[in-house]
């Protein structure tokens, strides 16, 4: 599975969700994209990654 | 041949020089720009040259004083970018600093959302100045531009921008600079643009403190998203955010808004 550009092993299918919470992202900071489309917040438990998806994930820290 | 001179086409003969042109018509300027950019160079005209003879100290009527304010830009530039409309959600220390960068460039029409007032800690790194405080900055920053560049169309909203509210307001505007303060908002408005609408996003991530100016850059995340910043320096007690840097983030911002009218997607 790629993320962010680099190719990575996905273990076993898991939700969008998890994987975000394995990797140590807030999800109230970032952002998702999964195969070109931008995933809202909503469907992070019920979308499925796959070895073949795609994922960018934007996070944003705090000032401005 | 046929040039622009302070706004206005004029016929003049073939193989005429700048030189010509100021001694039989602006004998008493001191500034002379051509396409753009500043000269004291005698150079040979072009057909559909852009000249601009300014006299130092003298007022500009209102016809001459919209030509020597576009001037500077490039002229195609100017033509694309004067029928723009932008809008920066946030007037803090990016906010502020990117919309008069913007108005600067002569866009056509701004919108400035933020709910705040100017308080006087906004002063070491917002554009605001010790007149402004207590005003809402949307007010602040509108009578700024007026002073600046007149000719820009400025709309306002005092609100707190949520995710309910977002498509009314940035409807219709081709690029949303992303300018707020807290991660989270940060997230819902970019998640929100990109979902509800079709424009174009720039938004910002890490610049507080003095780190390398060198680490803040702009990279195109999704397919309509640009970052600007370290992605790493968030504002926190020990690290603030201080003018310098979060100038330097405000200005990749309003780059690459300005990249983005002119239809160049790269970074």
């Amino acid at each position: 599975m790629k993320v962010n550009s680099q190719q990575i092993k996905l273990e076993k299918e898991c939700s969008i969700r998890d994987f975000l919470e394995k990797q140590n992202y807030n999800i109230q900071h970032i952002a998702v994209e999964l195969n070109g489309e931008i995933v809202s917040k909503k469907k992070f438990e019920a979308i499925t990654l796959k070895d073949d998806d795609e994922v960018e994930i934007v996070s944003f820290v705090g000032g401005g | 041949m046929i040039l622009v001179i302070n706004g206005k086409p004029i016929e003049v003969a073939q193989g005429s020089s700048l030189k010509d042109i100021q001694k039989e018509f602006f004998r008493t300027s001191d500034v002379v720009i051509i396409n753009g950019f500043q000269t004291n160079e005698n150079i040979v005209l072009q057909d559909q040259d852009v000249l601009t003879f300014i006299e130092k100290g003298k007022m500009p009527n209102k016809e001459e004083f919209e030509s020597f304010m576009s001037a500077r830009h490039t002229p195609e530039v100017y033509e694309k970018v004067k029928k723009a409309k932008v809008a920066v959600a946030g007037l803090g220390g990016l906010g502020s600093n990117i919309a008069i960068m913007l108005a600067r460039t002569g866009l056509g029409e701004l919108l400035l959302v933020d709910f705040d007032q100017v308080e006087p800690s906004n002063l070491n790194r917002q554009c605001y100045t010790v007149k402004h405080l207590g005003l809402d900055k949307t007010e602040a920053l509108k009578m700024q531009i007026e002073e600046i560049n007149p000719f820009i169309t400025v709309k306002i909203k005092t609100v707190k921008v949520s995710y309910d509210n977002l498509t009314e307001l940035f409807s219709g505007y081709e690029v949303v600079c992303e300018a707020f303060d807290n991660p989270k908002s940060k997230a819902m408005l970019v998640n929100g643009l990109l979902q509800e609408l079709d424009c174009k996003v720039v938004a910002s991530s890490g610049m507080a403190g003095y780190f390398s100016s060198n680490s803040i850059r702009t990279e195109k995340k999704f397919n309509r998203l640009y970052v600007c910043g370290d992605g790493e320096h968030e504002a926190k007690q020990g690290s603030g955010l201080m003018a310098p840097r979060v100038s330097i983030c405000a200005g990749h911002q309003a780059n690459m808004v300005l990249r983005l009218l002119l239809d160049i997607e790269s970074v």
